[in-house]
């Protein structure tokens, strides 16, 4: 089996500001991931070691908010690369967990508070250039900050959801989730 | 009290002459959706989820608060009232802080059935992301803020069953906040009898039982329409 046009479907999956639940989540899909084998490669995922994000994928899941620096980054080359893009899980589509801390302030203040005021030992700000990426000032959804496809919400979505929306890719379809799929938690 | 005729989306509707557009639809079986309405208190007409179309008139208008008038002619179901409901559920979410992943009343929220109901799968609106508190204080439950869509449920149920009117509303706007008694912890309220109806009556997890879990979260509607039956009709057999 394979894509509509008889062609490999170049399926991407991303993990930014996220907890990896809905990678998890992926992963519940068990035996169903024998029939996406069948007609998808997976040209891009945290779930095995590829560096390099590539050229013309046909679509990506996004787990995640953009909360700093090297988020934003990449979803910007992550768009320019991706005919669909889609927002996997509620921290991509509302912020959710990820920006809980979006009510408490800015960054340095949310930092000192959990580097410094809580601190037990050590009290000191991670600071590593080049190695840690500075926080934005607020934890964004994807779509505030480039143009997304499809929504798939859900915290994390049940792999049946999930399911769904890539059979709706396989079908040449952007996924449109109604109903109980839609609702967020 | 007079009968009226009126029509409903092409239906012909009978109803006597004091009741409003909402119970006269609700009775023939027309769903007109609502958050801050609740059967047998004082209509407040705040959250605008039941407005419709009046033939005639330039104004859509709340069934909750519109009387039926013999000959109307109304609409409930419109591309544009649809468009507009979904909108209402939009603006509530980005105003509060509504993460559903960790909030008590999951699965258990009236707003959260509206956003499915209304097709809302992501939020259109920036998010205003506003500090507010959780109120602990009191022995058997807690109030988040964050949650809260200040439909003042808590504020009529409280007056209007329980006669104890600990809830109130303060500030303006985007400072609207409930609050209890002289805007005190609710732990120190005075008039307080703890009955719980603010609970029951809560549509989101703004107002949560202390100790219980998403899972165990259940507002009990039904006892509240059971007080309300008993005292308007008075019928008091379970
Ligand atoms: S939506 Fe939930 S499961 Fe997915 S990354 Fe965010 S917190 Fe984790
Ligand atoms: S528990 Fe009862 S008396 Fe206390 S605030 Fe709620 S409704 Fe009012
Ligand atoms: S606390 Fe609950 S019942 Fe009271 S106004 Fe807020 S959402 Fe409505």
């Amino acid at each position: 089996m394979t894509g509509r046009n008889g062609d490999r479907i170049k399926l991407a999956t991303v993990w930014l500001g996220g907890c990896s639940g809905c990678h998890m989540s992926f992963l519940d899909l068990d035996e169903w991931l024998f029939e996406l084998a069948m007609f998808a490669d997976v040209v891009f995922t945290p779930l095995v070691d590829i560096k390099e994000y590539p050229e013309h994928v046909d679509a990506v899941l996004v787990e995640g908010a953009v909360a700093n620096e090297d988020n934003l980054e990449f979803i910007r080359l992550v768009r320019e690369r991706s005919k669909w893009l889609i927002s996997f899980g509620d921290c991509a589509v509302t912020g959710n967990v990820t920006a809980l801390r979006n009510p408490l302030g800015d960054p340095l203040t949310i930092l000192e508070r959990s580097y410094i005021e809580l601190a037990d030992v050590n009290p000191r700000l991670p600071d590593e250039p080049d190695i840690l990426p500075p926080l934005l000032d607020r934890v964004e959804p994807l779509h505030r900050v480039v143009h997304v496809d499809a929504y798939i919400p859900g915290c994390p979505p049940p792999a049946d959801r999930i399911r769904k929306s890539l059979e709706a890719i396989r079908d040449g379809r952007l996924p449109k989730l109604e109903g109980q799929d839609i609702q967020f938690g | 009290m007079s009968v009226v005729t009126l029509t409903i989306n092409d239906q012909l509707v009978s109803a006597s002459s004091g009741e409003t557009i909402l119970q006269a639809a609700r009775s023939v079986g027309i769903d007109i959706p609502t958050l801050c309405y609740v059967e047998g208190l004082t209509a407040h007409g705040g959250c605008r989820m039941c407005l419709v179309e009046v033939e005639g008139a330039r104004q859509l208008q709340p069934a909750c608060f519109l009387n039926v008038n013999e000959g109307m002619t109304i609409r409930t179901e419109t591309d544009q009232l649809r468009e507009y409901r979904k909108m209402i559920v939009e603006l509530l979410l980005a105003e509060g802080n509504h993460t559903c992943s960790i909030c008590v009343a999951n699965n258990n929220c009236e707003l959260q059935d509206a956003a499915v109901e209304m097709g809302v799968d992501h939020e259109r609106l920036e998010y205003t992301y506003p500090q507010r508190e959780v109120d602990v204080s009191h022995e058997r439950f807690g109030v988040d803020h964050n949650r809260c869509i200040l439909c003042t449920r808590c504020v009529r149920v409280c007056d209007e069953l329980e006669g104890a009117h600990t809830w109130d509303i303060s500030g303006r706007g985007a400072n609207l906040k409930m609050i209890t008694d002289m805007n005190q912890p609710w732990g120190e309220s005075p008039t307080c009898t703890s009955c719980g109806k603010c609970f029951m009556a809560c549509p989101t997890g703004a107002i949560f039982q202390k100790g219980s879990t998403a899972s165990e979260l259940d507002h009990n509607r039904a006892k509240l329409d059971f007080l309300i039956n008993a005292r308007e009709n008075q019928l008091w057999e379970l």
